[in-house]
């Protein structure tokens, strides 16, 4: 969203600017496709496609020259990863360290999931306990019941 | 057992309550980004100089066996203002070698600013385009890497450097106490 | 003068909390009935004296009173009415007293809608309002006083942000509190619920209509900020996973849980301690979003002023709510008897897959919003979770969801066949797969995704409406109670914001153009022409304004005039989009940077279905009131019976 901190360090100029796009739609859509994958690194919460940070703007342009010189999309995030660190990925690469972001939930889904269905199980296998005959006292309370 | 699900919720909060803790104790920055580059062979360097008719920067200006201070600024920049008279004192009192990189700046526009200001910098390029402060992993200006005679990266400082900063960490690493 | 009175009636509101929390708590437990009845008048007069402070610092901003630090900070004279009295709440002080406003207004609604509880349980649940009002009225008082002058007083204010000069912004505040604290009255009877060792029908069908209503709020309160986001951030999008978004997306899913597993101890006496720990994490995860904004743990676009001091009190406060009432859930809810047995294939099953995905969801946000903070503090490694992650995680498990959602309405409680209830549901499935072969083949054939997700909007609007179709062949459509309509518009509804989102994100166009007065240039089958660009002067800015005639076949169709707006007091530039929408799709334009001699860069989209996504919302919320107007929760004061008297539907 909004560069408070872009607002200290640069000057502001635009997000994805007309002179970056690359003649090629392709390969321009691809770097669009990068772009929203890479965070804004003085932006709060902002890909580098939508900030208006200069340094946004350097690592569009820089998306772009690599594309342009043949590079994968795989090679592009390591060539960024390689300067700012895993913190530029928007989606965190998973490896040791966010295995618990990344498995943690369908864990947790999977766990209670299995948990509720052998309680269910369980259920259905306890027998529905006949109900226990009246015994000797409990029969004369009816019967004195019944009659008056 | 069917208990201990009973308490899981509040395990829970007691451990996300420590994090917080820890957190709001600890004096962790929440804007920090980090940086890679520090403990690494500094990064590229290969820049036309900043000051007519000397010659351009390159990677065995870091790598001199003496300690070095590299500064990223520029003349539109304002919290550069605000760190400058500190490399000025640097530069001056104690010695140190300062290589500044004027970021996004012209010639014309960083020159004047340094004349107007004094130069602090043994050695300055000019990184018109920003390329090279995106291969320092530069985020903006102003940002100062330390770096240690054999070219590793020892510090690095996004935004302005304080009075602290340099009593606390650059004037001990200059001296040879912080590696 | 005035302020000192709001001041004053801040510290005897917190006085009559102090005495609201606890008397009403001893008379339940002894019986006293006067001890009792005490907490409704105290309940009452709380709301009076908290509403008495707000009408003071509101009074303050209305007249640009400068000699109160609060509006020199966050006002200025300049600023139209409507920004002068939202910023009341624009900023930490104010909006920390819209919370304890909206709580005691709470709890005075608890006091006087009430009547039907039992002495006991209204008691207890007025008296935990009022203890949690205690925190939030001390934690004005003692940290964020509203109320402090400044001497001598400066001549005008700082201005209020200009982000939140906007009348969306303006009352997405208000909402979202509304949705928050709503959940402090189910908090609240959760806990005398536990206190009392009793969770039964009765409680249920007490809790559901506030349950619902903090709900209906919230899904207003999210939806107006996402649409704010929309139309002001300029590039299209409406969701951005947002650490305060996030925060305001948790309890929506927690009371999403709630509303459902709520029917299910309501009707069939079961997933009662479940239950009761919902309505204890929907305000749990409320404080944690207020706790997260407030404290500076993370780093958000709307964040306020951050004091890690702030930050302590407000984790002291989050612990003692939280974890006492996770700590009573841990020593009392065991002793709940569960109730009915049921099938896995049964109405009952249903929901709970439906709690269990909305829980999983709600800790997959959870989870990827903290996750940078844990790792920070274990290794120092800094990673950032965007976007791309939860589009990755929390959408997949959006698709069991919705698919579940239409069929569980067709089961039976206690047991039920999953092939009959699907025969029902044939048509809805015709028609969904007919619109993903649709997407596919006419909109885009790339993205077989969006086709999919497309697919499941369909399907939860026609799959929820055949839930009707029987009544509308009998003719007794009129006959329905409110509740089931109300949950067939909710789940239609949710289908229309699926089918808003899914398009506007995959299917809009753009075009990125530099233009000078007089350029022409082809979007979508429309011309724009840049008519001219103007200077204009608001009352606290000065703006850019661009005029764009959009022309399509030669003939005018509409004007933009998108406007970058320079806020004179704090220097700052905010892009104002035009926006032209026939409901099906928006005509958006923002202005950018540029001169005279280079031309404006001009960004137009084409955002199909974008519209649908907030009036989607607005019809969710709407699905909820209607449930709220259900007779059975006006009248007819429920009284303690054993639940399976009543009808099942």
């Amino acid at each position: 969203m909004l560069c408070l901190l872009a607002l200290l360090f640069a000057f502001p100029t635009l997000a994805v600017e007309p002179s970056e796009i690359l003649p090629d739609p392709a390969l321009e859509a691809r770097a669009r496709e990068i772009g929203r994958a890479l965070r804004c690194v003085v932006c709060q919460n902002q890909s580098i496609d939508d900030s208006s940070a200069e340094v946004a703007h350097d690592m569009r342009r820089a998306v772009r020259e690599r594309l342009t010189a043949g590079d994968s999309d795989a090679d592009v995030f390591a060539y960024m990863v390689a300067r700012y660190g895993d913190y530029v990925l928007l989606k965190p690469p998973f490896k040791a360290g966010t295995l618990v972001l990344w498995l943690g939930a369908p864990l947790l889904l999977l766990v209670a999931g299995a948990a509720l269905l052998l309680a269910a199980r369980r259920r259905r296998h306890t027998p529905i306990v006949a109900p226990k005959p009246l015994d000797e006292e409990e029969r004369r309370r009816l019967d004195a019941l019944l009659k008056g | 057992m069917r208990r201990l699900l009973f308490i899981l919720p509040l395990l829970t909060l007691a451990l996300m309550a420590g994090f917080f803790a820890w957190s709001l104790t600890s004096g962790r920055d929440p804007a920090s980004i980090g940086s890679v580059v520090v403990g690494r062979p500094a990064p590229k360097l290969d820049l036309p100089a900043l000051r007519p008719g000397e010659p351009p920067l390159t990677d065995a200006d870091l790598r001199t066996g003496k300690p070095v201070i590299v500064n990223f600024f520029a003349s539109w920049c304002t919290p550069c203002l605000a760190e400058h008279p500190l490399f000025t004192r640097l530069s001056e009192r104690e010695g140190a070698t300062i290589v500044g990189i004027a970021w996004k700046n012209k010639r014309d526009d960083a020159l004047p600013w340094l004349k107007r200001l004094g130069d602090p910098y043994q050695l300055a390029g000019l990184d018109l385009d920003g390329k090279t402060g995106l291969d320092w992993g530069l985020s903006g200006v102003p940002e100062t890497y330390l770096i240690d005679g054999a070219g590793i990266v020892r510090r690095h400082y996004r935004g302005p450097i304080t009075e602290r900063d340099l009593n606390e960490t650059i004037l001990p690493f200059l001296k040879g106490a912080v590696k | 003068m005035v302020a000192e009175l709001g001041h004053f009636a801040l510290i005897l509101a917190l006085a009559v909390a102090l005495v609201q929390g606890t008397l009403p708590l001893v008379g339940a437990s002894r019986g006293d009935l006067r001890l009792m009845t005490l907490g409704r008048t105290a309940a009452l007069t709380q709301a009076f004296l908290v509403l008495l402070a707000f009408g003071a610092l509101t009074q303050a901003y209305v007249t640009s009173d400068f000699s109160v630090a609060n509006v020199v900070a966050n006002s200025h004279s300049a600023k139209p009415l409507l920004y002068k009295i939202s910023g009341v709440w624009g900023n930490h002080e104010g909006s920390m007293l819209l919370w304890a406003l909206i709580l005691a207004l709470f709890g005075a609604a608890v006091a006087i809608f009430g009547a039907n509880l039992p002495d006991t349980l209204r008691s207890r649940v007025l008296a935990i309002q009022a203890l949690i009002g205690v925190g939030f009225l001390a934690f004005l008082l003692f940290t964020s006083n509203p109320f402090t002058r400044v001497y001598p007083a400066p001549p005008d204010g700082n201005g209020l942000n200009p982000l939140l000069q906007d009348p969306g912004l303006a009352f997405h505040p208000p909402l979202l509190y509304l949705g928050y604290v709503g959940f402090s009255v189910t908090y609240a009877f959760a806990i005398a619920a536990l206190l009392e060792g009793r969770v039964d029908a009765a409680w249920a069908r007490w809790v559901r209509p506030w349950a619902l209503a903090a709900w209906c709020f919230l899904t207003l309160g999210i939806a107006l900020g996402s649409w704010w986001a929309y139309y002001i951030l300029g590039w299209g999008g409406f969701w951005f996973w947002d650490p305060v978004e996030n925060a305001s997306l948790m309890p929506w899913l927690a009371g999403t849980a709630l509303l459902h597993s709520a029917i299910v101890v309501e009707k069939r006496d079961a997933l009662k301690s479940w239950t009761v720990l919902l309505a204890l994490l929907a305000f749990s995860l409320s404080l944690l979003g207020t706790f997260l904004v407030r404290s500076g743990v993370l780093t958000s676009v709307h964040a306020f002023a951050q004091d890690p001091a702030r930050g302590l009190f407000i984790l002291g406060f989050l612990l003692a709510v939280t974890g006492g009432g996770l700590a009573l859930y841990a020593w009392r809810a065991p002793q709940l008897q569960g109730g009915g047995l049921f099938q896995p294939v049964s109405r009952e099953g249903a929901l709970i897959l439906n709690n269990l995905l909305l829980c999983t969801l709600a800790a997959t946000v959870l989870l990827g919003t903290l996750y940078p903070l844990f790792l920070d503090l274990l290794t120092g490694n800094k990673v950032s979770v965007g976007p791309p992650f939860f589009n990755a995680t929390f959408v997949p498990l959006c698709a069991p969801l919705f698919a579940a959602l239409c069929v569980g309405p067709f089961l039976g409680w206690k047991r039920a066949e999953l092939w009959p209830a699907l025969m029902r549901l044939r048509i809805a499935l015709v028609v969904s797969l007919a619109a993903i072969v649709v997407a596919m083949t006419m909109i885009d054939s790339r993205s077989t995704l969006a086709a999919l997700a497309f697919g499941f909007g369909v399907w939860l609007i026609v799959g929820s409406l055949a839930s009707l179709s029987d009544r509308v062949r009998s003719g007794t459509l009129r006959t329905i109670p409110r509740s089931t309509l109300g949950m067939v518009i909710s789940h239609a509804a949710l289908g229309v914001v699926v089918l808003g989102s899914v398009a506007t994100s995959s299917w809009n166009t753009e075009l990125m153009h530099t233009m000078k007065p007089g350029d022409r240039v082809d979007f979508a089958g429309y011309s724009v022409l840049l008519d001219r660009m103007d200077e204009v002067r608001g009352p606290n800015y000065v703006a850019e304004r661009a005029t764009l005639n959009v022309s399509v076949g030669g003939k005018p169709y509409t004007v933009l005039q998108p406007e970058r707006r320079l806020f004179t007091v704090q220097r700052r530039q905010v892009a104002e989009t035009a926006i032209q929408t026939n409901l099906l799709r928006d005509f958006y334009a923002t202005l950018g940077e540029g001169n005279p001699q280079q031309g404006w860069v001009i960004r137009l989209y084409l955002n199909p279905l974008a519209p649908w996504i907030w009036l989607g919302a607005a019809l969710c919320a709407f699905g909820g009131f209607v449930s709220l107007s259900d007779r059975r929760l006006r009248i007819g004061a429920p009284s303690r019976r054993p639940s399976s008297l009543q009808p099942a539907e």
